[in-house]
């Protein structure tokens, strides 16, 4: 496509200071339940709405991750937050009660990535001593919003992937403890002429190569260099996509890749078609679980890379693609 | 990017599992047919309970679209239809689950902008296309009924 | 006896049949549930309008009113009678007529049961 090739941004003052996650009931039965800070039993979380619910996730997450750091709100410098609402309800509705400068981010399921990067960037600079990226995502809420109302009797699809019910906060600071925020390249929109609504994994899978793609030549690395390789919710399909883009350039990446999505439930118990979606999906597998492994040096170096589809359901409706975009960070232990 | 949007599209089509018609179809068969039977009994036996032939079929759509309102509140029918398909989508209930579960849905929004304003977010094309086509029919209808013989 | 054995097995094989259909549609053609429901009701309205309807209907009760297809059959087959009786002006009464008894149903029953019942996808708390 375009010539431009970005740039990567290389960081030398960011760590994750702390990080939590709390995840809802069929999350929590997933394989990695018990490593949430907090399962809520309930999905409407104590509230009335689906709505209330998710920013209450939110809320509880980065209540988690303060804890942790032993800071409070007033010690805060920044916050970057993100869901898939309109208005980034879940993040302005779900922060509001700390009084923390804050900065609402959309980038669909990539949110987060593209928060933590944010976080990376203003900490290095020195802007600020401190700062959180927080995102979440409510299975209902998202149903709502983007396809039918909950007791609809509409078929889903095999490709269809299932929004996690699930929020991520990180605390990015310079106090040079593992994991350490080495580097990050911001994604370009991809728009590879999907309209399927319901494959999102096709929508994003180009993006995902494209930005690994560029990270990777900036950096000087190839997929052996990497533990892991983490994609955020590609789902299937997306991931088999994703390979075959990769297999074209003879660069195998099959081997070193784990996908959020279909990491985060039983596929063959959980009724959730090509996986899991949404940006608390992979805020919560990397809070709860790749974060912590990271810290204990049991992964020393992962490039985690965010996918998100831009999917705007009036375009849809008009007959418009789909446009995707991923946002790479690269986190070490050391 | 090393791929068209084409060969792209091509590559999604490929790798992008199909339905499991084997079985999407047969069930859709079995449970939609099972609608209709119950459909066919309670028809009969409003009929032996004395009623015309056509208040028994208004009673027995007012029956199953009741059934449905039922099964939608208790959360049971969007369960079913995960495996039924089209099978709990083409009959009547199907109808009434797409006015009852958007009215459940948006009851947050409030009774009138939320469930009175959504209720027929659905179900209104059925009704727009429905009456719509039969008010053309009527009108040719009328046109053969008067000109033609 | 057997008579009536047979009525609800064609009942049965007659609306399964044209619930397949519509799994097919699905399943090939990505149409969305809403487009189907539409297509069926505009379909029955011209089935019902050529006359091919009602004698399926006549041959497998249920099986043939139950589907939506059935319901646009009704619609056509109410303007018809209005149209009879009435002159033009029938064609703007009849199918609210014969559809009146459906979605008044939808709409009080779906009115009472948003106000029973909360919202909540079964399927999200497996």
């Amino acid at each position: 496509m375009g010539m431009c090739e970005g740039k990567t941004f290389k960081f030398s003052n960011a760590t994750i200071t702390s990080f939590a996650a709390v995840v809802g009931k069929v999350e929590g039965e997933g394989p990695y339940g018990s490593e949430f800070d907090e399962v809520i039993e309930d999905n409407k979380g104590g509230t009335d709405t689906w709505e209330q619910a998710e920013a209450g996730l939110q809320k509880k997450s980065l209540q988690y991750a303060m804890d942790k750091a032993e800071l409070n709100p007033e010690k805060m410098d920044l916050v970057f937050a993100g869901d898939l609402l309109n208005q980034c309800t879940g993040s302005s509705y779900g922060l509001k009660d700390y009084y923390i400068p804050f900065l609402g981010l959309y980038g669909a399921c990539s949110t987060f990535a593209e928060s933590l990067l944010m976080a990376a960037s203003m900490v290095n600079a020195g802007y600020v001593e401190n700062c959180a990226a927080v995102t979440s995502s409510h299975f209902s809420s998202a149903e709502r919003q983007f396809r039918f109302p909950l007791n609809y009797g509409g078929v889903r699809t095999p490709t269809a992937q299932w929004t996690a019910t699930a929020s991520g906060a990180a605390i990015v600071d310079a106090s040079q403890k593992a994991p350490f925020i080495r580097a990050a390249t911001v994604g370009k929109i991809q728009d590879m002429g999907i309209t399927d609504l319901n494959n999102m994994g096709a929508a994003m899978a180009g993006a995902a190569y494209d930005t690994i793609t560029r990270h990777m030549k900036h950096m000087g690395t190839h997929p052996e260099n990497y533990d892991l390789i983490i994609t955020g919710d590609l789902g299937q399909v997306g991931s088999d996509m994703m390979y075959e883009l990769f297999k074209r350039d003879g660069v195998s990446v099959e081997g070193k890749h784990k996908d959020c999505g279909l990491m985060i439930y039983d596929r063959d118990r959980q009724d959730v078609h090509a996986g899991g979606s949404g940006c608390g999906c992979s805020a919560s597998m990397m809070c709860g679980y790749f974060l912590k492994k990271v810290r204990r040096g049991e992964l020393k170096r992962i490039l985690y890379t965010a996918t998100g589809a831009l999917m705007s359901p009036t375009m849809v409706q008009q007959g418009g693609s789909i446009p995707g975009i991923a946002h790479a960070v690269e986190i070490t232990s050391e | 990017m090393n791929i068209s949007n084409q060969e792209y599209g091509e590559l999604a089509k490929k790798l992008s599992p199909p339905s499991a018609m084997y079985k999407t179809i047969p069930l859709a068969f079995v449970i939609g047919g099972g609608i209709c039977t119950l459909g066919e009994l309670l028809l009969n036996v409003y009929q032996m309970l004395g009623l015309d032939m056509e208040k028994s079929g208004m009673l027995t759509s007012m029956t199953l679209i009741f059934l449905s309102a039922l099964f939608t509140g208790l959360k049971l029918y969007d369960r079913i239809a995960q495996h039924a398909g089209a099978g709990t989508l083409v009959p009547i209930t199907g109808f009434a689950n797409s006015v009852v579960s958007p009215a459940l849905d948006f009851k947050s929004e409030g009774f009138v902008l939320g469930l009175g304003a959504k209720m027929f977010v659905i179900a209104g094309p059925v009704i727009v296309y429905g009456i719509s086509a039969s008010i053309i029919y009527g009108v040719i209808y009328y046109c053969m009924t008067t000109f033609g013989g | 006896m057997q008579d009536m054995i047979l009525e609800y097995v064609w009942a049965f094989l007659v609306g399964g049949a044209l619930c397949a259909v519509g799994q097919v549609l699905i399943d090939l053609t990505k149409l969305t549930p809403a487009r189907i429901l539409t297509s069926y009701v505009v379909a029955g309205v011209i089935l019902g309008a050529v006359g091919l309807y009602e004698p399926l209907v006549n041959f497998a009760g249920g099986g043939a009113t139950v589907p939506l297809t059935g319901f646009g059959y009704l619609l056509s087959k109410g303007v018809r009678e209005a149209v009879d009786q009435n002159g033009l002006i029938g064609a703007f009464m009849g199918g609210f007529t014969n559809a009146a008894v459906g979605i008044s149903a939808a709409i009080f029953f779906g009115l009472i049961a948003a106000l029973i019942f909360k919202s909540g996808s079964k399927i999200n708390e497996t």
